[in-house]
């Protein structure tokens, strides 16, 4: 069993952290997952993103052309990995940053104002765990409780402040069902 | 011992203080950098040496250097800057001490692009410094494997006195995976019967390159064939996937191996008997077991991250007794796994020949691809 994450947004929305955190967690429940970003020139003003590969076996390629789940937190990443989601797989929008809908049927459309949120539970900062909780919603991916445990293993010391806020989040985006989990 | 999730270019660097690297010299160039800047903070804080130097070419001299005193020493570049260092890693070779290179191989030629590439084949593998010598090289695919290849570089470059490259793409030295760190190995006390101590009144020791009366040269050239002929006997490594009944056989090395597994596995599924063998070192390259796959299976196909320069290694062990075909992207283009699969089954489903050569095939169906 494989599953294929591919999280993207501007530099600075967390779009990294993101991923290293769903990362962590399959490290510690014992999955074979790699974590690749895109380091290259688009990282400076345009889009970043990194893929996530969760599997039960050895990985082979890091790379993948069509991810289990992709999220999207801004209009330039749905444009760029809409049309790659698996068929029958989850893609998340921010639609605080997007303002067209998505057009992909054949797929599960999780949408939710995710800065919004963020702000609301008073921490603007933790928009990328609010999409992070909407992904584990939605797609059967990794115990929350583990996401939850990784979290605050790998905050530093000086954003301990934060961790409250950021579980909050994970739980708020959470709560965006959309349908059955994938 | 647990894993820790960890960057390869971090990795490779916290391997190499471990087993024991006492000076490090480098200059920083993406996609290698962090190796650098973890090294740049560990080191002092163990009281070895570190130097970030005014230029490829200060570093590897300063590696040379060195290198003369028995001590485990690396650099680590990436392409550009390798190209930079070949002088000094020829002199390094004919003065015949031991080092540790890493080459995070980007696109290119020239100052390229800073993505994932394999174009460095035939530049590190066959040559690249002038002067007849030739040097271990070994491509990890993974970041538990450029850790474990780490240790095995130093040891493998004292063993043989050679210098040991670790040759892996960018995305391998981009890429975070779960990895055990070996532990801490004690720093070597005891000095090589060779190196250079700049002690007084001690034996006289010489360590040079410059060998101006040719027959003695001759007999330097004659050792170092010598000592490659037990390389070659003793440290080939590969790893192989589902070959035990495989009619066809892809051999990919590094990141384009690991896509080639996924490719397989795919194939797997869809009824075709297929295999893949991973080399891991590709200086001794792994002929022995291309010979004897040759007489089993049906038909190679060769993934490389550039234009086919293993390919020519696997064609030189196949040697025209099954078809080989290749199928590259370049420039810091990573091919999916996807188009490996296509490849694979054309393989399996198409006449094949050993006519011609599958480079000009290739080419001839990517242009149709890419334009």
């Amino acid at each position: 069993m494989q599953q294929e994450v591919i999280i993207a947004g501007f530099g600075g929305q967390g779009v990294l952290f993101a991923g290293r955190l769903l990362a962590y967690t399959a490290m510690e429940v014992g999955k074979a997952v790699t974590w690749i970003p895109s380091y290259g020139p688009e990282m400076r003003g345009g889009t970043a993103n990194c893929t996530v590969v969760i599997s039960d076996e050895e990985i082979g390629s890091p790379f993948v052309k069509n991810p289990t789940a992709v999220i999207a937190m801004n209009k330039p990443s749905l444009d760029k990995f809409e049309q790659l989601v698996a068929p029958g797989g989850v893609l998340v929008v921010n639609s605080s940053m997007i303002d067209r809908p998505v057009e992909r049927t054949d797929i599960h459309v999780v949408s939710l104002p995710a800065n919004e949120i963020a702000e609301a539970l008073g921490s603007s900062r933790s928009v990328n765990m609010v999409v992070v909780g909407a992904l584990l919603g939605n797609l059967d991916l990794l115990p929350m409780e583990a996401v939850e445990k990784a979290l605050e293993a790998h905050t530093p010391e000086r954003h301990k402040r934060f961790l409250k806020g950021n579980v909050e989040a994970l739980h708020k985006g959470a709560e965006h069902r959309v349908a059955e989990k994938v | 011992m647990t894993k820790e999730l960890i960057k390869g270019n971090t990795a490779v660097a916290e391997a190499a203080l471990r087993a024991g690297l006492e000076a490090y010299f480098g200059y920083p160039i993406t996609p290698q950098t962090e190796l650098l800047e973890h090294l740049s903070a560990r080191m002092p804080e163990l009281g070895r040496a570190f130097v970030q130097a005014e230029s490829e070419l200060g570093a590897i001299n300063m590696v040379y250097g060195a290198a003369c005193t028995g001590k485990r020493v690396m650099t680590s570049s990436s392409s550009p800057g390798v190209s930079l260092m070949m002088e000094g890693l020829s002199y390094i070779a004919g003065t015949e001490v031991p080092m540790v290179l890493v080459d995070v191989v980007r696109g290119g030629p020239g100052l390229g692009n800073i993505a994932p590439a394999q174009g460095d084949y035939n530049q590190i593998v066959h040559g690249g410094g002038h002067g007849d010598y030739r040097l271990i090289v070994l491509a990890p695919a993974s970041v538990q494997e450029a850790v474990d290849l780490t240790a095995l570089a130093f040891d493998l470059a004292e063993k043989y006195r050679t210098i040991t490259t670790i040759m892996m793409d960018g995305s391998i030295g981009q890429m975070m995976e779960p990895a055990e760190l070996p532990p801490f190995q004690p720093l070597k006390e005891e000095i090589p019967a060779w190196a250079v101590r700049g002690a007084k009144d001690g034996e006289k020791r010489v360590l040079t390159s410059i060998n101006l009366d040719p027959p003695t040269q001759e007999v330097m050239n004659l050792r170092l064939m010598t000592t490659w002929q037990k390389i070659e006997a003793n440290e080939v490594r590969w790893k192989g996937y589902h070959l035990d009944d495989a009619e066809y056989v892809v051999v990919g090395f590094g990141t384009a191996g690991r896509i080639a597994l996924s490719a397989v596995r795919a194939a797997r599924e869809q009824g075709i008997k297929v295999g893949l063998l991973r080399p891991i070192t590709l200086a001794p390259f792994p002929a022995e077991i291309l010979d004897e796959l040759t007489e089993k299976v049906k038909a190679f196909l060769v993934v490389e991250m550039n234009t086919g320069q293993m390919l020519e290694d696997v064609r030189l062990a196949v040697r025209g007794r099954k078809p080989v075909e290749f199928f590259g992207r370049m420039g810091g283009v990573v091919p999916f796994p996807d188009e490996v699969l296509t490849e694979i089954r054309r393989l399996a489903t198409e006449p094949q020949t050993t006519a011609g050569h599958p480079r000009d095939r290739w080419l001839a169906r990517l242009t149709e691809t890419i334009g």
